[in-house]
């Protein structure tokens, strides 16, 4: 069943984000190809899946604020910034790398 | 969505989107332009001359990794014929400073640089680490701004250099203006402004280079140059109430990419609209010298995150709180910020035994300016606008809790300090 694809992806944490991933940098992810609606899953599905199966650290809202990725928290598509690529709204493909930077922490 | 080509070369793919005109480059274009515009900031102020030697305060964060890089390949490119040197503090946190103080050795190597660490113990005989054992966690970043500040410029004198620049960034710099705006402290506004701080008569100046400069491009150029920092937070949180305004300049980003530069293109035009007698700057060189670095406010009085001198709002759990606080009450943060001073003038008030310290710290800061002259304090010889420079104030009253007494000492409790004094001087009738 279609249903059942997987996606791999790679999702990596830097700037500081990664304290709030048990200090890994980068998380091998296989990913549903669909939602819960049968539509192709996207990296504001991502942010969400990564709140709720990867993050262990309860301080959610270091990386999510209502509802959407933190401000100061860059998120970077295959090296292009996410603004050139639609954003939440970008659907996965097969071997993306995701890249969330925090800008936040002290330079 | 067919991937955007770059506006500059019109050849290959878009990856960044620069927030202050929503120009799409490539890799190449964005470093040869955040490059260029840092350049530009250079040679438009005269920031340098051919043969200075120039520190670099070096955190191993990214604003100051990002500076030492760009400072290396633009004095290669273009002749400046400066002589580089990286400069760290060590403030004596156990756990904190060891990865980042492993980073700036790596960077001392990476761009061929010399390397110099000033240590707090060996400058002011306490480390932080000693300093939170004897006056608790709540207002320690003072101390550590404070300490700071002074650090560079001493770590400086010791190499005999008399320019040191720093990391801070436009984000910074908007977020300083937008704090002594809701302070209503134009002075400090106007000089928050400047990208440069003392003058040929002072003997360390300080510059900021990357002024102009988003926080988010710094990030992106340190990732697309693969450049080695590192990151994290103070792990003795500062009471950060900057942290909201940090918080704020973030969202105004999200809204408005533009905003932060307009903030401080704003900061800029208000400066200029600000007395001259109330900036102090243009007066008598003498006399700015003492504005500009005695005070040791100008950026970050709560002075501590892993930039030098530069506040970074405060370990995120912390600023989070306070956000969502500032979101209940819009006027806390005035509010805090007012708390704050009152702080500092208590301290005044009890060392230097003035009693006028504390409506001055709140109420009209321009004559108070105006009243200022340099001097030199008398414990260190360090330039400073008060008899004892600030660092000895905070000192002073740190060797009288040593050893650590049983009641807690809160710095800002006038009572209890009162108290110490008067137990102090039991000691000393019964030694
Ligand atoms: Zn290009
Ligand atoms: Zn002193």
């Amino acid at each position: 069943m279609a249903a059942e694809e997987i996606i791999p992806v790679v999702v990596e944490f830097t700037g500081g984000l990664e304290m709030l991933f048990a200090d890994q940098r980068k998380h091998t992810l296989a990913v549903p190809a669909k939602d819960e609606e049968g539509k192709p899953v996207t990296v504001g599905w991502l942010v969400n899946y990564l709140c709720e199966k990867v993050m262990k650290d309860s301080r959610k809202e270091m990386f999510v604020l209502d509802g959407h990725v933190r401000p100061g928290i860059l998120v970077l598509i295959n090296d292009a910034d996410w603004e050139l690529e639609g954003e939440a709204s970008y659907a996965l493909q097969p071997k993306d790398n995701i890249l969330f930077v925090s800008t936040l922490h002290g330079g | 969505m067919s991937p955007a080509l770059c506006a500059m070369c019109r050849a290959s793919r878009a990856l960044i989107i620069r927030p202050k005109n929503h120009q799409k480059l490539c890799k190449a274009c964005f470093i040869a332009i955040f490059e260029a515009e840092i350049h530009h900031t250079i040679t438009s102020t005269n920031l340098f001359s051919p043969g200075d030697r120039i520190a670099i305060g070096a955190s191993g964060g990214k604003d100051s990794t990002v500076l030492a890089s760009v400072l290396k390949t633009l004095n290669e490119r273009y002749n400046y014929g400066l002589d580089l040197v990286l400069l760290s503090i060590d403030e004596g946190i156990k756990g904190y400073r060891d990865d980042s103080l492993e980073t700036v050795k790596r960077n001392a190597v990476q761009y061929g640089m010399p390397l110099k660490i000033v240590g707090y113990d060996e400058l002011y005989g306490w480390t932080m680490d000693q300093v939170v054992e004897t006056i608790g966690k709540k207002g320690n970043c003072t101390y550590c701004g404070v300490f700071r500040r002074q650090a560079l410029d001493r770590g400086a004198k010791m190499l005999g250099i008399k320019h040191v620049v720093t990391g801070h960034n436009a984000d910074d710099v908007a977020e300083t203006i937008l704090m002594n705006l809701l302070r209503g402290d134009l002075p400090r506004l106007a000089r928050s402004t400047n990208i440069i701080t003392g003058d040929e008569m002072s003997e360390v100046k300080r510059s900021k280079p990357l002024k102009y400069a988003y926080e988010k491009e710094i990030v992106l150029y340190a990732h697309h140059k693969k450049l080695d920092y590192f990151s994290t937070e103070c792990i003795y949180s500062p009471e950060a109430f900057r942290g909201s305004a940090r918080s704020l300049i973030k969202n105004l980003e999200r809204v408005r990419p533009s905003a932060i530069l307009d903030v401080v293109r704003s900061g800029e035009d208000m400066a200029r609209l600000v007395p001259e007698e109330v900036t102090g700057i243009s007066q008598c060189k003498s006399q700015k010298i003492s504005l500009s670095n005695a005070d040791g406010g100008d950026e970050g009085a709560g002075g501590c995150g892993s930039s030098n001198g530069r506040s970074s709002g405060g370990e995120m759990a912390e600023m989070e709180k306070k956000l969502q606080q500032d979101e209940e009450a819009a006027g806390r943060e005035v509010e805090i910020t007012s708390v704050s001073s009152h702080a500092n003038g208590q301290r005044h008030d009890r060392i230097g035994g003035k009693s006028h310290l504390r409506s001055r710290a709140q109420g009209d800061t321009g004559r108070k300016l105006l009243r200022q002259t340099l001097g030199t304090c008398k414990r260190c010889g360090y330039m400073s606008s008060q008899e004892i420079c600030k660092a000895c104030v905070l000192l002073d009253g740190l060797n009288k809790n040593r050893p650590k007494m049983e009641i807690e000492i809160d710095v800002e409790d006038e009572e209890s300090s009162t108290l110490r004094r008067r137990m102090e001087g039991i000691a000393l009738a019964a030694g």
